[in-house]
Order: C-alpha cells, then structure tokens, then sequence
C-alpha cells in the first residue's frame, strides 16, 4: 500500500507506525522517501572507494607494500577529468581489487589496507 | 487582387500555418495520448475567447539547410484569451512543429507575450511541450532560454506565472517552469529532467526509465518541482480553473469575493476530530474542511512532504492561504522538504495579498543524520524567514502540540503574526513533557531506587504544569484561548479587523533569504 495512496483516500486502511521524537512515541504514518533514507555510516579508512563512477586508468601501488599518508594510489578518470587518488592514511595494501582499464562503479571497493 | 481575393489569400495563408506540423504529425501526438498545443489552448480559455498573436511569425536559422525549411507558427502558438472572464496571456509549445524546439523566433513569441502579460499585469500561462532548444539556432536558442528566464524572474511576485508540462521538458527548459508559481504535471505525459537517462547511464552506470526518473509522479512526490499531479490533461486543466478561482490577477489586486457560505459542519464536526492524546494521529485537512466557505479546501503539493499542508480555502467569502502540519504524516514534524514547501507558498500568499492562517500541532523537528546533513538548518530557516517577512494578516491557531522551534517557526507572534489563539488542548512548551522531565530531573531519576516510577512522577508533574495553554497565555504569547468550535468565529473577525493593516518594512533592495 503505497503512502499517498492512504493521503488521496483511495484506501481505507492506513498502517500506522510509530516515530519517536524527544523520547515521546506518536503514532503516525511513515513516508516513502522517509522510510527509504540512508542510514549514516561511518566511514572505513582502510578501504578505499570510488567516489565517482569511471576508468581505472593506472594503479601507482603494489599490494603488501607500506604507502604513506598523500602518496598517490591510483587515477581514475571520470567525467573527462583523472582524479589522483590519494592515500588517506599510512598503512599496508592488503589488496588491490581493481587494474588498469577496469570501469568501476560509484562507491565499488577498489582497495583494502590491513 | 481585389479584397475578395486578399481575404481568401489570408485564409488561406491561415488555414495552413494553423495546420502545424501536419494530419502525420498531429497523429503522432494523439497516438501517445496527447492534445495537440491548440487544443490544449482551447480547453483552458473560456469558449471563444482566445485571440492569436504571430501566427505568421518564421523561424531565423539559416544553417544547416534551415533556411528552406517551413516551421508553421515556429513550434508555438501564443495569444490571449480568458479564464472565469478574466484576461490571461497564454504560450502552448506545438510538438508537431519540429518537436516543439526552441528557435529565436519561437522564443521571441513566447518574451513578446510575457511583456504583454507584464504591461496588462495580467497572469501567464505556459505550456511546455517541446525537444528542447534547436541544436541547429546554436547559440541563438541558449539566448531565447535566457531572454524567458530573465522575464520569468522579473515577472515573479508581479503577475501569476503557471507553467502546464505536457510532453518532454528537458535541459534548460525546465528552469522556466522551476522560475513560475506553480507547475501542473499529468501521468506518464510529463518528463522533467536536467539530463536524461541516457546520459546519466554511459557517464554514471545507472540505470533508471524515463518516467522514474523524472515523471509526473516523481516530481509531486519526491523531487517537490511539481505542485499539482494529474491523471489526464482535462484533470490539469480543470485544476488551473480551480486555482485561478483563489487568486488575485495581480500583486496590486486581491482575489476576487464569493458569497459567503458555512462549512459542512455535519460532516467535519471539529470536536471529533481530533483525539485529545497528543500522541495520536488525525488528518489536519478534516480541521480546514470544519473551518472553510463549503468545505472547499484546494490543496498544493498533496503529494510532496505531506507532514505539512499547504493551500486555498475561502473564510467568508475571502481568499486564505491555509498552512497546517500533518499529524497523520510523520507526526506532523518540520523537516528540509516540509519547510521548503510551506516558506515558498508563504511567499507565494505575500506577494498576492492573500491572508494567512496557520494550524499547529507538532512535536518539533525530524531527528537524523541525514536531515542534519541536507542542511535542515538552512532550509529551516527559510520557514521563519517566510513568516517574518510577509506582510499579509497572519493568525495562526494553536490546536495541540507547539514545542521547542516548531512552536516559534509556526508563524507565533514573536514572528508577528497579527493574532494568535489556541485551543484548551494545547501545550505550548520548550519541549514535550518526556524530554524535559528527563533533562530537568536527571539526576533525581538515575538517583532513585526505582528510576522508572520517578520518571513517570516527574513526566506527570510537568505536564500538569507546562502542557498546557495557559503559561503562554499568561506572557501574553498567545491573546486567546478558544473552543475548537469557535475557530472559524475567531478567523472571521480577525480577517475582518485586518483589512487595511499595513506595516512598515525597513527600506532595503531585497533581503537575503536562505535559498
């Protein structure tokens, strides 16, 4: 049963939910676009992501080898722009899921640090 | 050639420009389900009453091949004519034409009829139907888009603009429709995007149809570009009928008076509908039905952040702007979308002189990262923004729950709102009963041998004392409490002793709203 269904009055039956809101309970219902929020979550330093679908178009690392903060991981071209990406942290690569040429999408896994 | 032959040479000339794009093409567009652009015109103007400017208007582009092309009318047919017998200037774009595309010519229609509307200070109505600017013009088709979106903006707040989408209306169209009052949209006839699922699938990877990504539908419910959701085109059209009956023809005029009439009390009897417990829901729309001329309340934006209700009613006989929260929709909480929607239409009521009563019942703000993090605070602010500038009659009615910034941003009377009342079931606090007993007590509730029974205890306490009217009305923040029944008695008068208000507004060019 669609939400805005029930606000037209097409149907008569409106499955109510609770929100709680400064510790009180009101009984109400939930909305599509609510209901289908992203929940926040943290971000994982040691993997890193593609923040824009694109080509993979070279990888600067090797996996075992230690990189430092802002040592350059690998370009991934997008939008007629290659974005360098850096390292965010010191660490090892424990893996490199991704090689030259490969298309990505937004937020695919590309590399892991131990 | 004598008269007799001049007189047949131009309806000659006539019948074959108003023949736009021809029985193929026109068949085509009734293929799909759609009027063609001239139909569309006769539908909203009363019988008769539509007269046609630039009819023999050509198109200017001369390259590729353009300049031996004939383009009937160049893709769109402007004029004027009447709705309810007031005047009104109108543009339809003509898919049949070469999809509706927008050449200089085609735009120079559609300014020279916008000037029109402006001198006349009479509303505009635009019909979007068309593939977007012609590749062809090149850099001239950008001007004709820049040439409608400066008028549109000049326009705004002056005349009413609406904007009708029947068909594609992608790219840089959509911006004149985003620039107008109030956008219609029909099912599975309307398509607004930026860019088009092609684009978004060889350069993003995602994969989305035409209708999800930017439909009717989704531009009621999701997006809020869209104010007014329609099954069919006659639906749309019966619709703009509708809203013209509310509004004023121009910002120096009010909306027109119909005769007085009571509301249909036996079907909204005020008392039952709303449940005492503040904890529980109720359609707020059932609450305006029990106020309004005739129950007639004509709802904006039905669909988008329905935990706010934003419309036209007549409390007698004159034109209000009703703003109300939603208990029934996530408890009636402000949020980015519900305080974006209620400060434009607030706006929207400034401009045109109408009045605005306001309806109160929530808990506060939605809580969440993303609410936070799509700038809450921002779009918040332009709820309080809204109320504070506008300039209109402003009474607003406490019925239950007022807490926290909710209670303020509800157009109170520290943002002048011109008379203020609640019912005896309101509670107008710093925050609901549960939240502040656990700050205030803390210490005593984790202290206690039985935590939850002292909690209970304090809950109680406070809302005896503070969930109520009276402490408010005791500062004098509200200036009367009231029975439910007596509400519409109560707007009534305080429309009335309104009618001449007038404020004086620091000199300034403009203030800088959190857009």
């Amino acid at each position: 049963m669609k939400e805005n269904d029930v606000l037209t009055k097409k149907v008569k039956k409106v499955s109510y939910k609770s929100l709680l809101i400064e510790d009180i309970k009101y009984r109400t219902i939930l909305t599509k676009k609510y209901q289908s929020r992203k929940l926040y979550e943290k971000k994982d330093i040691k993997k890193i992501t593609a923040f824009i679908p694109g080509t993979i178009k070279k990888v600067y690392i090797k996996s075992g080898k230690n990189v430092k903060e802002g040592d350059k991981l690998l370009i991934l071209e997008a939008m007629k722009m290659r974005n360098e990406l850096l390292s965010p942290t010191d660490g090892i690569v424990k893996s490199i899921l991704v090689k030259n040429g490969d298309m990505v999408l937004k937020n695919q896994l590309l590399i892991e640090f131990e | 050639m004598g008269l007799k032959q001049k007189s047949a040479d131009l309806k000659k000339r006539m019948r074959e420009a108003v023949k736009g794009g021809g029985t193929k093409a026109i068949e085509k567009q009734k293929a799909t389900g759609k009027m063609t652009a001239r139909e569309r015109i006769m539908s909203i103007l009363d019988n008769k009453s539509f007269h046609e400017y630039d009819l023999f208007v050509k198109h200017s582009g001369v390259d590729f091949d353009m300049d031996k092309k004939y383009l009937p009318g160049d893709g769109v047919i402007t004029g004027t004519g009447a709705i309810n017998g007031h005047p009104i200037c109108i543009y339809a774009q003509d898919f049949t034409v070469a999809g509706g595309s927008l050449g200089w010519a085609h735009a120079k229609k559609i300014t020279k009829i916008m000037d029109h509307a402006m001198k006349l200070k009479i509303p505009l109505i635009g019909i979007n139907d068309s593939g977007g600017a012609r590749i062809q013009e090149g850099v001239n088709a950008l001007a004709g888009y820049g040439e409608i979106f400066f008028r549109n903006t000049q326009a705004s707040g002056v005349i009413p603009q609406i904007s009708v989408i029947l068909g594609p209306c992608a790219g840089g169209a959509v911006y004149s429709p985003a620039l107008t009052d109030f956008v219609f949209v029909v099912d599975k006839v309307s398509k607004m995007f930026i860019t088009g699922p092609e684009v978004i699938k060889s350069v993003l990877g995602e994969e989305i149809s035409m209708e999800e990504l930017g439909g009717a539908r989704v531009h009621c419910e999701t997006t809020g570009n869209a104010h007014f959701y329609a099954e069919s085109e006659d639906e749309s059209f019966s619709q703009i009928k509708h809203l013209f009956s509310f509004i004023p023809w121009n910002n120096e005029r009010k909306a027109e008076t119909f005769p007085k009439r009571p509301p249909k009390t036996r079907q909204y009897k005020i008392e039952n509908i709303i449940p005492a417990d503040p904890r529980q829901p109720y359609d707020v729309r059932d609450v305006i039905k029990a106020i309004c001329d005739d129950s007639e309340f004509f709802e904006i934006q039905e669909l988008f952040a329905a935990n706010i209700v934003i419309g036209f009613a007549r409390i007698a006989g004159q034109t209000v702007g009703f703003v109300a929260n939603q208990p029934l929709v996530l408890a009636g909480v402000l949020d980015v979308d519900s305080s974006d929607k209620a400060a434009r239409f607030i706006r929207y009521c400034d401009s045109f002189n109408i009045p605005l009563v306001t309806l109160v019942d929530l808990p506060g703000y939605l809580p969440g990262v993303d609410q936070e993090h799509a700038g809450v605070i921002r779009h918040g602010a332009k709820l309080l923004y809204a109320y504070s500038e506008a300039t209109v009659p402003k009474i607003t009615v406490i019925m239950r729950k007022a807490y926290g910034g909710g209670y303020i941003a509800m157009c109170s009377h520290h943002l002048r709102a011109d008379f203020v009342c609640a019912w005896p079931t309101a509670e107008i606090a710093v925050m609901g009963p549960e939240g502040a007993a656990n700050i205030i007590f803390r210490n005593e509730i984790k202290n206690a041998e039985n935590p939850d029974d002292i909690r209970k205890q304090k809950v109680k306490e406070y809302k005896n004392k503070f969930a109520n009217p009276y402490v408010a009305a005791a500062y004098g923040y509200i200036d009367a409490v009231i029975e439910p029944s007596e509400t519409r008695n109560f707007l009534v008068h305080a429309l009335e002793i309104s009618e001449s208000k007038t404020v004086q507004i620091p000199k300034k060019k403009h203030g800088i709203p959190p857009f």
